[in-house]
């Protein structure tokens, strides 16, 4: 790819990428850690999470500004007007996922006061898989990559499945006895957050599918089977 | 945008100047009622494939010019074709308005007359109705009779277009008739070519690309003298086939 004859331009897209990057390794770091909290049964470790979710906030506005300043001095196109495109509504999908894993913590600070309902087994593993997708789906808009992409919006049916069992496993303690109620209902939030984070992932691989093929795959019934 | 029917079909030109290739094996079809945009670096031969399309290249020495150009299915290059009928289905605004130093009634009355038109009351008609598509007859129809050289740059190119709107053609050609004006004047012209392409079949060649994007239906993409890319401008713009146009319209000018 032949550099922008406009360095500064090119400079500037470069920095939109790294700032991309950088708030989805912060995003992808809130998860792990508000997991951890929660199995570790570690309150400060789940209030640092709270704390830190300012700073994923603040880098949403950067690059929102950012993108906004491109559009508007560089009137971009092509790859370029798909990259900063992307760039805003990718970040947009990384904020909620911050406030997910902050939702995560809260729910942790919560379950610490109480004794333990249960060891939690596929919590955790759906973390590892939705801290995947997100992985991968950032990989895949840094190197331009459809075909990554499109392997994790195939993930996401995992993630689902986890919180149909997690739901179900729930139930079974709720309807056995009254008094898991509040913190059962606090772990199937745990869930469901979880279950939300992969369909953020999955929509950030959607449009990392646009910005290297110019096409949307967004709302189809069904994945293409290639691209 | 629907399917148009096809204007003006152009089929492996080639145009040299003594040795020099100024174009080479170009094939375009360029649609009714459409604005079909020729974007390219200086020297690529857009402004020489617009000029083949109402044979204006002809008069230059030692040109050659090969291939097959049809307006409405009929060769334009045949030898019993005669260039000024043609020019008068086709017409051109230039990247300089050129008004003749004549009262701003009699440069848009100019080609009606050479045309033979004498009748005063056919000839306002149509000399107002020329400037109301031109989007000029507000501003000077109290002053007909005034010098067409004391409007201003953007009123004399605006001039420019009435005057080739009164011998009524079917295409007009424009090389870049914006570039010389504010940008006051390049949004009323942009605005005008957008009316105009109700009625007319309109080409225009600009080194503006974002005045390409936001005036033409179809963009046309030109490098040394051949066609690199050609498609519906929306798709130009977000995603082009061609590596070598996609360089260009993001700014990567090798």
């Amino acid at each position: 790819m032949p550099q922008h004859t406009d360095r500064a331009y090119e400079q500037a897209l470069d920095q939109l990428r790294t700032s991309v990057l950088e708030m989805g390794g912060l995003v992808e770091d809130q998860i792990a850690q508000a997991v951890r909290a929660l199995v570790d049964r570690d309150p400060a470790l789940a209030q640092a999470v709270v704390t830190r979710d300012h700073t994923v906030n603040r880098l949403d506005v950067e690059i929102d500004d950012l993108c906004i300043k491109l559009l508007a001095l560089h009137q971009p196109a092509g790859r370029d007007l798909r990259l900063i495109t992307t760039a805003l509504k990718i970040t947009t999908d990384l904020e909620r996922i911050g406030d997910l894993a902050a939702h995560v913590a809260e729910r942790t600070l919560e379950l610490a006061a109480e004794p333990a309902l249960k060891p939690y087994i596929d919590i955790p593993r759906m973390a590892d898989l939705t801290r995947d997708m997100l992985h991968q789906s950032l990989d895949a808009f840094v190197r331009e990559d459809s075909d990554l992409a499109l392997k994790v919006c195939a993930a996401d049916d995992g993630v689902d499945k986890l919180h149909e069992q997690v739901f179900r496993e729930l139930l079974s303690y709720m309807v056995e006895d009254p008094h898991t109620i509040s913190r059962a209902m606090r772990l199937l939030f745990v869930s469901k957050a979880l279950e939300r984070i992969g369909d953020h992932a999955t929509n950030i691989a959607e449009m990392v599918i646009f910005m290297a093929k110019g096409r949307s795959i967004r709302h189809l019934d069904r994945l293409p089977r290639e691209l | 945008m629907t399917e148009a029917p096809i204007k003006i079909t152009v089929r492996s030109l080639g145009v040299r100047y003594g040795s020099t290739v100024a174009l080479e094996d170009v094939s375009l079809d360029v649609p009714t009622n459409r604005v079909t945009a020729l974007i390219g670096p200086s020297g690529c031969g857009k402004s020489t494939f617009l000029r083949c399309l109402n044979r204006m290249n002809d008069t230059i020495p030692g040109v050659r010019i090969t291939g097959d150009v049809r307006l409405d299915g009929e060769p334009l290059y045949a030898a019993d074709v005669d260039p000024v009928a043609l020019r008068r289905r086709v017409g051109m605004v230039f990247q300089k308005s050129n008004p003749f130093p004549k009262s701003i009634f009699d440069n848009v009355a100019f080609g009606p007359r050479v045309h033979g038109l004498r009748d005063r009351v056919r000839l306002h008609e149509l000399v107002e109705r020329s400037l109301r598509q031109a989007a000029l007859w507000d501003e000077v129809a109290d002053r007909l009779d005034r010098p067409a050289l004391d409007l201003s740059g953007g009123q004399q190119q605006r001039l420019c277009i009435a005057r080739a709107l009164a011998v009524e053609p079917e295409v007009i050609l424009m090389d870049e008739p914006a570039s010389a004006l504010d940008p006051i004047a390049t949004a009323k012209i942009e605005e005008l070519i957008h009316e105009l392409k109700m009625r007319y079949t309109i080409v225009i060649v600009t080194h503006n690309m974002q005045q390409a994007a936001r005036v033409s239906d179809v963009t046309a993409y030109f490098y040394l003298g051949r066609l690199i890319e050609c498609g519906p401008t929306e798709r130009l713009f977000t995603n082009p086939d061609r590596p070598e146009t996609e360089d260009y319209i993001t700014g990567r000018f090798g």
